[in-house]
């Protein structure tokens, strides 16, 4: 390929392993190698760097070493959320009803969903308002009956609107429901604090925040006593078995730490280069639409609907350049379906197979942005001459 | 024209002919994409699952021979242009009474106009398929559409539809290959592609042959009528009219004096007209939607080789031009297979000039329209 340059714009599908958390995971390979379970001195070493990795973690959420259980990824963590309570619920006689929303990632989605059929549990999915987010009436009615657990994303991986999970929480706890968050989108970005947030459940990845992929995290409270997904030996507290992947548990630690520690700085530049996207994208485009919250959204994370474009299409054309974005209706088969949660948004199908994601990340530049603006451009029109000639 | 600015997109299939196209594009410096269109398919006959040329497999494999080829490799959906400019078509010619060739309509309007445009939308300077075809330059500097190469392989039929614009912005790397010889470069490149079978019939039927999909679409055309002579006798009935071709003897399921064939049908009566093998043949055609290459349709008529299916020989004729589509065809010898529908695709040595649609036959004596008079007198 004869890019002219590479233009990541796809920073909230993944990160880029920063070297100084690469540099931190390198010697859990071939150095301290040994299981953290054996006890001779290889093991304690790798014990060592997880119970470390721990503390690290547990400080950025604010929580007890015994609250943090290391999973392989979000999908997983909200996995072991939602099944977890939801056994808990019926073994214990207690409401099963399963709480959350349309636009939920899908490792949530269609574990509710699941479950509702092989459990024959009640699943409640609560409408959302014009951004994407949970109203707190509607979320406070659908609590009255009680529930197993609700879980409600943090920010939305489409459409960046970030829910008021404080609140959310605070009527969840009024109603004695159990209390979930995907925050897998928000990590790196917005306050993890799970004592003020007053959450039960929070899952996170690394890979979002310039961590591997491969390694997250389930945040549960203490008290609240989940039945292991993942059966065998006894680590985690019991909550989830599995050999420790040292390394990428120390990557995990090392990025989430570095991620709050400079947050100010990576922040506000997020914030720039995603307010310099939305602002040339609604100027210089006919019809495009921000799609999700103006103000209560991802620092790092630009979302639209640019009706009569092929979101399929518009992706190739940049890719073509160097430029990597993502739509939630694009599909690699060329079969693209409209997205469900812009439809969930209340876009029309037609405009619901037209988004674009843009996610900006710490690597890019003001020049990075105005290069993507101006394919952007130029490809629109490109496209969609395409269309209008075609149909004539 | 420096190779390394020039990019091709190149339409693939996961199959031998348009993976050796996409190598050839590499080997020569080019840059090169890979696209795949996802196309309509029946879903009541298993739909994507069963497309016969962009199933999932195929889809995997081409993106791996793209990947070998280090090219990148995207899917156009195509889905609903693909229903309404070529299903759609194949099921009201079928209503008519015609046998369409529904692939010259897919290049038509698919290949060498949707996907052509969109890979101009792509900056490409070219788009590239695995047809048996060539393009030249004449002396005055107009495209040519030639025969590929390899006689036998040449698909330049289905490519008739093609004007000056769409041959400018066009290649077709096999077409200069024996097929053979694309076989081979195929396995030098590892491609998976080698050893698989030729793409074959009509991609959108799925799992099922077309009359199954017709039956499903527009029942109406498989409905039973009457089997009758020239001379009015009724001698049987026929299954429906899309089930039977010109020409054909098999599978009447009649019994006469001497082998029958089909002679025309009549949409208007659902009835089938059969006769004996001298009454097979006509001489004459009237073909329209003709499409000159070159732009410019004859002054005069001429003589030339007009082929009447994708696989039947091309056989000598004269032709007239009766307007700016309608053209006459004057065959020396009469043609047992006429098939309205069909394109009619006229040669000049292994050069292409144009085609058009069969859309009636007639019989030197009289001038009448054959199919129309068979059947009135049978009524």
């Amino acid at each position: 390929m004869n890019c002219k340059r590479e233009v990541y714009l796809d920073y909230s599908a993944s990160t880029p392993v920063d070297p100084r958390v690469l540099d931190a995971m390198m010697p859990y390979f071939s150095e301290i190698y040994g299981n953290s379970t054996s006890s001779h001195r290889q093991g304690q070493q790798g014990e060592n760097a997880i119970e470390d990795a721990r503390a690290r973690v547990a400080k950025v959420l604010n929580c007890k070493l015994s609250e943090v259980v290391f999973t392989s990824c979000g999908s997983e963590s909200d996995n072991l959320a939602i099944r977890g309570a939801a056994w808990r619920a019926s073994q214990g006689g207690k409401p099963t009803r399963l709480i959350t929303t349309p636009v939920e990632h899908s490792a949530v989605i269609n574990t509710v969903l699941q479950l509702g059929e092989l459990m024959d549990l009640e699943t409640v999915i609560i409408p959302v308002d014009q951004y994407g987010l949970v109203r707190l009436d509607q979320f406070a009615e659908a609590c009255k009956g009680g529930a197993a657990v609700a879980s409600i994303i943090y920010a939305n991986n489409e459409v960046g609107s970030v829910n008021e999970l404080a609140e959310l929480a605070a009527i969840a706890r009024e109603h004695g429901v159990l209390f979930h968050s995907d925050a897998v989108q928000a990590g790196g970005q917005l306050s993890l604090n799970v004592e003020q947030l007053g959450l039960d459940l929070l899952s996170l990845s690394a890979h979002k925040f310039y961590g591997p992929k491969g390694v997250g995290l389930l945040y549960v409270k203490d008290g609240i006593d989940l039945p292991s997904v993942m059966t065998g030996g006894g680590h985690e507290g019991g909550r989830r078995a599995g050999t420790h992947n040292t390394a990428f548990i120390v990557g995990l630690a090392t990025a989430l730490e570095l991620a709050y520690a400079e947050s100010e700085e990576r922040l506000t530049h997020f914030r720039h280069l995603r307010d310099r996207l939305i602002a040339g994208i609604l100027s210089r485009i006919d019809g495009a639409m921000l799609s999700g919250h103006p103000a209560e959204r991802l620092p790092s994370h630009a979302s639209f609907v640019l009706p009569g474009i092929d979101a399929n299409a518009l992706l190739m054309r940049l890719d073509l350049s160097g430029i990597a974005a993502s739509s939630g209706s694009a599909c690699k088969t060329g079969n693209p379906e409209p997205s469900d949660a812009l439809l969930a948004l209340s876009f029309t199908p037609d405009e619901a197979k037209c988004g674009l994601r843009l996610s900006v990340g710490t690597r890019t530049s003001d020049a990075d942005v105005d290069y993507a603006l101006e394919i952007l451009v130029d490809a629109v029109g490109k496209l969609r001459a395409v269309k209008r000639e075609f149909v004539a | 024209m420096n190779k390394e600015t020039t990019r091709v997109v190149v339409a693939m299939s996961g199959g031998v002919d348009s993976s050796v196209a996409a190598a050839l594009l590499v080997q020569e410096g080019y840059e090169v994409v890979g696209m795949m269109m996802r196309l309509w398919s029946d879903e009541a006959s298993g739909g994507a699952e069963h497309n016969r040329c962009c199933t999932p497999d195929q889809m995997q494999s081409a993106r791996r021979i793209a990947n070998r080829l280090g090219i990148p490799f995207y899917v156009l959906d195509t889905k609903d242009v693909f229903r309404e400019r070529v299903v759609q078509y194949f099921i009201d010619q079928h209503r008519d009474g015609f046998t369409p060739n529904p692939c010259l309509e897919c290049n038509r309007h698919i290949r060498f106009d949707w996907l052509l445009r969109h890979a101009l939308a792509l900056d490409a300077d070219y788009l590239a398929t695995g047809h048996y075809a060539r393009i030249a330059k004449n002396a005055a500097g107009g495209w040519l559409l030639k025969k590929g190469l390899d006689s036998s392989k040449d698909q330049s039929y289905v490519l008739s539809v093609m004007g000056q614009e769409q041959l400018s912005k066009t290649l077709f790397p096999v077409g200069e290959y024996p097929k053979a010889e694309v076989r081979r470069i195929a396995s030098e490149l590892v491609l998976d592609a080698a050893n698989r079978k030729d793409s074959q019939d009509l991609c959108f039927l799925g799992k099922n042959d077309y009359r199954d999909f017709l039956l499903t679409y527009a029942p109406e055309v498989m409905i039973r009528g009457p089997i009758v002579t020239s001379s009015g006798d009724v001698l049987g009935e026929h299954h429906g009219l899309s089930n039977y071709t010109i020409g054909q003897r098999k599978g009447l399921g009649i019994s006469f004096s001497e082998p029958l064939y089909v002679l025309a049908m009549n949409p208007f009566k659902n009835a089938l007209v059969v006769g004996t093998r001298a009454e097979l043949g006509r001489d004459q055609l009237e073909a329209a939607n003709f499409n000159w290459v070159s732009g410019a349709p004859p002054d005069a008529a001429f003589r030339a080789e007009v082929k009447i299916r994708y696989r039947s020989q091309p056989q000598m004729a004269e032709i007239r031009c009766l307007g700016k589509e309608r053209v006459w065809i004057a065959f020396d010898e009469p043609q047992r297979d006429i098939t309205p529908g069909q394109a009619a695709v006229v040669y000049q040595d292994d050069v292409c000039l144009g085609g058009g649609l069969i859309i009636k036959l007639e019989e030197e004596q009289d001038g009448l329209q054959a199919s129309e008079k068979a059947a009135d007198l049978a009524w």
